[in-house]
């Protein structure tokens, strides 16, 4: 292992840089990611509407990647709190594709049970599982199940919501199904055989 | 004659029909022509995208195989709602960008008997093509009853003008699309800086804080404007500001009533439809003291309350409040 130089040791580099864990993420996201091309200029979180709530900022989590923290950043909450609005996405100089990048690091939190607050996880998981059944989303069976597994202290407030959409026909008792479900169904798991071999 | 292909989405059969509703109204006025995608699929939204790749963009892919067979003499097709527009966008644009996504993607759209070449078809916006297409010449031509004295905050969300694969917009943070064309219909449109920040998106389901205080900021700001009501051009915006601005309310203790209609909604008042027909009155937060302002007469529709008597008896679970939520973070 060659011997750290000062400006490694200035920059405060404990170790050897590992990049494996920057490639894997890069290489995960859609399309062409540029995620290795990220200058740690902060534009990113300083743009995020959601960052109060963050554990890590953008900026943070990529200079995490980069030094190979796997487990610290497939717990952080920030890619749960990413609200998909692409400000930093415009933003930045290098053209990394944030947003996408978040959902790569969701896909993989998943996979390694790493993340800390299952409410996320839990309602993409149903919107998958009603959009895999009916082929379309279906908002009363996603909202019943979601909020009595993670939001009971929210039902009473959410009871005249819900009712109001009802009563004025904006949510629909029983779920649509489109007609080929069944090669909707086998497009998806071809793509899930292919999603584990690539 | 204007003829495109129709992705409506999820939402425009539930949550937002009254946007669609509204579409039906003004198409033959607009000699606009649609049609629907034949058997088409749910995007995904922002949900499918964070638990696996391949699968995500074959769902989407499905929906652009399908209309690429249909194209007969056109190869545009439109989404009303952000999220359809960015993820159908988003799935022609990186199935080019990474070819092998485009393979494998491609690979699967075949165990179902389909294919798309990516590039094939153009994926726009109804906002995009009104206001490029149609042109606010014409859309101004049409208008019978100007909305003089509406003030309008445009509210164009995030998912629209960003990342825009394409560069179709204006601006990526101040486009003036939407304030243009509710000129055109004669509204008074007030200028809206908060006109691209998010609404908090899937939030209101899985970070209720967060999302109320992206909610509280942009109708506290249009509210401070003097706005009577906002216009939105996205399904998503319309359902987090309308059905979460009561409980917003409860949240933060304030007391905003901030109505929002679809664009498509105030094009139909302005060409002289009735409101009924353009689905306004199932609207959460009423707009009918806002359409008072221009003497339209909105159907009169219960607005739900949370009202709940004073804490007495058995202890039962409370409204969810600041500081309800203070509790469950420290748990």
């Amino acid at each position: 292992m060659p011997h750290m130089t000062d400006e490694r040791v200035r920059a405060g580099l404990a170790h050897e840089e590992d990049l494996s864990l920057l490639h894997e993420v890069s290489m995960k996201t859609a399309g062409v990611s540029h995620l290795e091309m990220c200058i740690q200029c902060g534009t990113c979180g300083g743009s995020c509407p959601a960052a109060m709530d963050m554990d890590h900022t953008p900026r943070m989590l990529f200079a995490m990647l980069r030094a190979g923290m796997r487990d610290e950043v497939l717990r952080s909450n920030t890619p749960w709190i990413c609200v998909s609005c692409y400000h930093c996405v415009v933003r930045c100089p290098q053209e990394v594709h944030i947003a996408d990048v978040m959902y790569t690091l969701k896909g993989m939190a998943i996979q390694a049970k790493l993340y800390r607050d299952s409410t996320a996880p839990h309602f993409s998981q149903t919107f998958v599982d009603m959009v895999e059944t009916f082929g379309r989303s279906y908002e009363l069976g996603l909202a019943s199940r979601h909020y009595l597994r993670h939001f009971l202290l929210r039902l009473p407030s959410m009871m005249p919501m819900g009712f109001g959409m009802i009563t004025k026909g904006r949510m629909s008792i029983l779920p649509k199904k489109i007609k080929h479900m069944d090669q909707l169904k086998k497009i998806l798991n071809r793509a899930k055989q292919l999603e584990l071999t690539s | 004659m204007n003829k495109y292909l129709l992705y409506p989405g999820c939402s425009m059969e539930s949550s937002a029909k009254a946007y669609m509703e509204s579409l039906n109204a003004i198409m033959e006025p607009l000699d606009l022509h649609f049609e629907e995608i034949a058997d088409w699929n749910c995007c995904g939204a922002t949900e499918y995208l964070g638990i696996n790749l391949i699968p995500a963009y074959s769902l989407i892919a499905r929906n652009l195989a399908l209309a690429s067979k249909q194209m007969n003499g056109t190869r545009t097709v439109v989404a009303p709602c952000s999220a359809c527009y960015l993820n159908l966008a988003k799935a022609d644009y990186y199935m080019q960008e990474r070819p092998s996504l485009g393979e494998k993607v491609n690979e699967a759209l075949e165990a179902g008997g389909l294919q798309y070449k990516p590039g094939t078809l153009d994926v726009r916006h109804l906002i995009d093509i009104l206001v490029y297409d149609i042109g606010l010449d014409t859309i101004r031509s049409k208008v019978t009853h100007p909305l003089h004295g509406l003030k309008i905050v445009p509210y164009m969300g995030c998912m629209l003008p960003r990342p825009d694969y394409q560069n179709r917009w204006s601006d990526h943070e101040h486009p003036t699309e939407l304030d243009d064309l509710l000129r055109a219909l004669g509204a008074d449109v007030i200028d809206y800086p908060l006109t691209t920040s998010c609404c908090g998106g899937h939030m209101t389901q899985i970070g209720p804080e967060t999302a109320f205080e992206l909610i509280r900021r942009l109708v506290a700001d249009a509210d401070e404007r003097g706005a009577h009501l906002m216009a939105t051009v996205c399904p998503m915006c319309q359902m987090n500001i309308d059905a979460y601005q009561n409980e917003m309310n409860h949240f933060f203790d304030t007391h905003y009533h901030m109505p929002i209609l679809f664009f498509t909604q105030l094009m139909g008042l302005a060409f002289g439809k009735e409101p009924d027909e353009l689905g306004i009155g199932v609207e959460l937060v009423s707009s009918r003291n806002a359409l008072a302002n221009i003497g339209a007469e909105v159907p009169i529709t219960q607005e739900p309350t949370a009202k709940r008597k004073k804490d007495e008896g058995l202890p039962m679970p409370r409204r969810w409040t600041k500081r309800e939520a203070g509790k469950e973070a420290v748990k």
